[in-house]
């Protein structure tokens, strides 16, 4: 995968957190998603189209989510609540869409509203046909992994055709 | 000052109320998304309007060019990720007055609204 997207959202993620959460995250080394985060309860996913494809997802404990929502809206948020999830959901929006327009350069790239997937041990699996890379957060509030697959159009055509 | 808040995460709304309040401005009008501030924005009349982008139903875009097939004189700022130059561009082409990006302090807010109402006047 190309670093441009990993470096993106790390610059994103320390944006969104600074500015909005008023929040240091520490930014551990990014790896290979091994599909195994099932020790989280809360994830918010956003798919990109266009000249770029493939899926974004923030991963975290219920604690963790709700320790950062609340930072976002300036109260304690209640996990059940629904402000809860379009609170989680809006993290998600920034954090990606911030990264976007960081790589996008002069391509044409959408990102879907986000969908917010609450369960404790889901899994959550993106294309198989594309490296799928964590980039683990750290903030006081615990820790959130943003798991990234994405590709260039371009690339994901030819592997189709071939 | 009537203000008109657009934008489907309900979060974002309240986060930008809690900002308009501490700048004075409680008479908020809120839709969530293109289609339900199509629908409320001629009787609620806003001066301002904050727009979103990206929104299920109806997106800030949509919203934006039937608004102004209407109504050429309310100022529009649109606040959203989107931050790339050509959609800036687009979206100045559309009728926005001024843009804001995710995320923002609350002086990046009062800033736009306080220069947005001032080339309006």
């Amino acid at each position: 995968m190309d670093t441009t997207y990993i470096v993106a959202f790390v610059r994103s993620v320390q944006d969104v957190a600074g500015t909005m959460l008023g929040l240091n995250v520490e930014v551990g080394a990014p790896r290979i998603h091994e599909g195994n985060n099932a020790g989280n309860d809360v994830s918010a996913i956003i798919g990109l189209s266009g000249d770029c494809v493939g899926s974004v997802a923030l991963c975290f404990s219920s604690q963790t989510a709700a320790g950062m929502v609340g930072k976002f809206v300036g109260m304690e948020i209640d996990p059940e609540s629904p402000d809860f999830t379009d609170g989680v959901g809006e993290l998600a929006n920034m954090i990606t869409g911030g990264a976007k327009s960081r790589f996008s350069g002069n391509r044409s790239i959408s990102i879907s509203c986000p969908s917010v997937v609450i369960g404790h041990g889901h899994r959550v699996f993106q294309q198989t046909d594309m490296p799928v890379i964590e980039i683990p957060i750290q903030s006081e509030c615990g820790e959130m992994l943003i798991v990234v697959s994405i590709r260039a159009a371009e690339e994901a055509s030819v592997r189709a055709a071939g | 000052m009537r203000i008109m808040l657009v934008d489907d995460s309900q979060t974002m709304r309240n986060v930008q109320k809690k900002i308009l309040a501490g700048l004075g401005h409680t008479d908020i009008v809120e839709a969530s998304d293109g289609q339900d501030a199509l629908s409320k924005v001629g009787a609620a009349n806003p001066e301002l309007i904050l727009l979103d982008w990206n929104m299920p139903n109806l997106d800030g875009m949509g919203f934006l060019k039937a608004f102004r097939q209407k109504n050429k004189a309310t100022p529009v700022v649109m606040v959203t990720t989107e931050a790339e130059k050509a959609r800036v561009v687009e979206a100045i082409k559309a009728g926005v007055n001024n843009y804001l990006v995710k995320p923002f302090t609350p002086d990046d807010l009062k800033s736009k609204i306080e220069v947005t109402l001032a080339r309006a006047a």
